[in-house]
């Protein structure tokens, strides 16, 4: 499909904040929809780690326009037009379906949104379980509160996997020599929120209880993002560029690190399944929290690796 | 030859590079009009070329090609130094104006394209787009910079100062169409005189729908820096892919999130 391609493009040079953008927009949608999917289809205890996740995706999601201003070159009260069109003669507003940057822009804007929302949700309901006896009534509760939570995990999604497509809409080198780079992302963000969210149900006793599905879900989502990643280098090897990796091996490393980290912590939440006393309990608290910490380093790791590969 | 410029119609610079001397007026003369300040010099150890690359202070750049053999037996035998003064080339489909999403990349009442400094935000993604390797961003204004096709005097009814100033013609203004006819005659004419390696650089529809300024070649386009019809690919062409694998990917997400998490009683 792609073609022995030769570049003469220069590098745009985005570096470290846009790496961090990245990294954060993987956690901000990954958080939002695996907690959409824990309090649509999982068991009424799992509400509490389904909390745990719109409250991550909520504070990921603060970083992200920081870190998308920051990058600017021009200064940072300029980062509306990328919104709003300022052309004279031409105002209105700017959507462009085809450039992913347009549309992500929109996308973020219109998923903080979602995101704000469901995390507020997410504190009045603790803060109404704490002073009342029995579950609390949802604020957003019924169909409406499902299909609110719906459509913001769809633009979650979105969030999550637009900035590989971002990077392959372009004429760099690797980039633009593959298609994988959204999927590859989306896997790569869903399996980081996953551990976040194992990681950080150590300060909420009432999301242990979904600490195993996690690990599986984070299992099942790294083996997604295994076979994504020997397609990204089967297309870049295919257009000729895939020589462009070597000089971040390391990187690659620690993103198979990663993902070893994530088929690694569902293999000890089975023995775990199977029995065990409080100092196994223990050992397992520590395990997820040093799996965790390596499978989220391992997804900044695939980003750099990606990022600086072209560049 | 004097040109009446009008807004409403296409004009471009035809570069026939087999006529070029390496003079550098064309950059001098950029540089004066545009008052750009230029890079603190280096010396490459390249050739004669020590401007390197089209950039933000560089908005014409004379590539120097080497062509001259390790072991010069035959002196001269039209093989020393390919020479070809670069410039933006205001594609007919440009792949800057696709992607940046401030709207400040615009097509001019002139045809060419053109980047408003009060509207770009300096993302850069004009950069990661560009297949020329024109765009740079200006440290000064933290803005993207390109040959405007000195905008400013087209609408004073001047034609550019690059064009103004080449010595021997090698860079010529006018309308698109009658610098196309022009480009045909000087091919056919070198193509007679037994010079087959001759040929047009965006002339036709096959790199990026046209190039407004386009070159006559003494070799074949990699040789200059410059991808053939094949590698003359369009940023949102990986679109419709892009999407569609985040979208199965997304897809296969969901369903493995709903097989982890669904209801399975009291565990």
């Amino acid at each position: 499909m792609f073609l022995a391609a030769e570049h003469f493009v220069r590098a745009p040079q985005w570096q470290w904040y846009i790496l961090g953008y990245f990294f954060f927009a993987g956690l901000t949608g990954g958080s939002y929809a695996l907690a959409t999917i824990l309090r649509l289809v999982g068991h009424e205890r799992d509400e509490g780690a389904a909390r745990v996740g719109f409250y991550a995706s909520f504070v990921t999601l603060l970083v992200c326009p920081l870190l998308l201003t920051a990058d600017l070159g021009a200064s940072w009260s300029r980062f509306w037009h990328m919104l709003i069109d300022v052309t004279p003669g031409d105002q209105g507003l700017n959507f462009k379906y085809w450039s992913p940057m347009s549309v992500g822009v929109w996308a973020l804007l219109i998923f903080g949104l979602f995101a704000t929302v469901s995390a507020l949700e997410a504190f009045v309901l603790d803060r109404r379980s704490s002073t009342a006896t029995g579950a609390p009534a949802r604020p957003m509760g019924g169909v409406a509160g499902r299909a609110f939570n719906v459509a913001g995990g769809i633009l979650a999604l979105f969030v999550a996997s637009y900035t590989g497509v971002l990077l392959s809409v372009s004429n760099q080198p690797v980039w633009s020599d593959t298609w994988v780079l959204g999927g590859l992302f989306l896997a790569s963000g869903l399996s980081g929120s996953a551990a976040l969210m194992a990681l950080l149900t150590r300060f909420r006793p009432d999301a242990e209880f979904s600490l195993g599905r996690l690990h599986q879900s984070d299992a099942y989502f790294s083996t997604l993002e295994l076979v994504l990643l020997a397609a990204f280098f089967f297309t870049i090897a295919v257009a000729g560029t895939a020589a462009r990796t070597l000089p971040w091996l390391p990187l690659w490393v620690i993103a198979l690190l990663g993902i070893a980290s994530s088929l690694a912590a569902v293999r000890g939440q089975l023995r775990l399944g199977a029995g065990g006393g409080s100092g196994v309990v223990a050992r397992a608290g520590v395990d997820t929290m040093v799996l965790s910490i390596l499978i989220l380093v391992g997804v900044f790791a695939l980003r750099a690796a990606v990022i600086f590969s072209a560049q | 030859m004097a040109t009446t410029i009008k807004p409403g119609e296409s004009y471009g610079f035809f570069t026939d590079t087999s006529i070029c001397i390496g003079c550098k007026a064309c950059e001098v003369a950029c540089k004066e009009w545009n008052q750009l300040q230029g890079n603190d010099p280096t010396f490459l150890a390249d050739s004669y070329d020590n401007t390197g690359k089209l950039d933000d202070q560089n908005w014409r750049h004379v590539k120097f090609v080497d062509q001259v053999p390790d072991q010069a037996v035959d002196a001269g035998n039209g093989r020393a130094w390919l020479m070809m003064s670069d410039v933006c080339k205001h594609c007919k489909h440009a792949s800057c104006m696709d992607v940046c999403p401030t709207g400040a990349i615009i097509r001019t009442e002139f045809n060419t394209v053109f980047i408003q400094q009060d509207v770009c935000n300096g993302c850069r993604n004009c950069i990661a787009a560009c297949p020329y390797s024109v765009i740079a961003i200006n440290q000064k204004t933290g803005t993207a910079h390109k040959c405007t096709l000195c905008y400013d005097r087209l609408q004073g009814g001047l034609e550019p100062a690059c064009a103004k100033a080449c010595p021997t013609q090698s860079i010529q203004f006018g309308p698109l169409a009658e610098l196309q006819k022009a480009a045909d005659v000087r091919l056919a004419a070198l193509q007679s005189q037994g010079v087959t390696q001759a040929q047009l650089y965006g002339r036709d529809d096959k790199v990026y729908g046209g190039l407004n300024a386009f070159f006559l070649l003494m070799d074949k386009p990699e040789t200059y820096g410059l991808p053939n019809a094949d590698n003359a690919t369009l940023p949102t062409r990986n679109d419709v892919g892009g999407y569609l694998g985040a979208l199965v990917t997304a897809v296969l997400g969901v369903f493995a999130g709903v097989i982890a998490f669904r209801r399975r009683g009291e565990q």
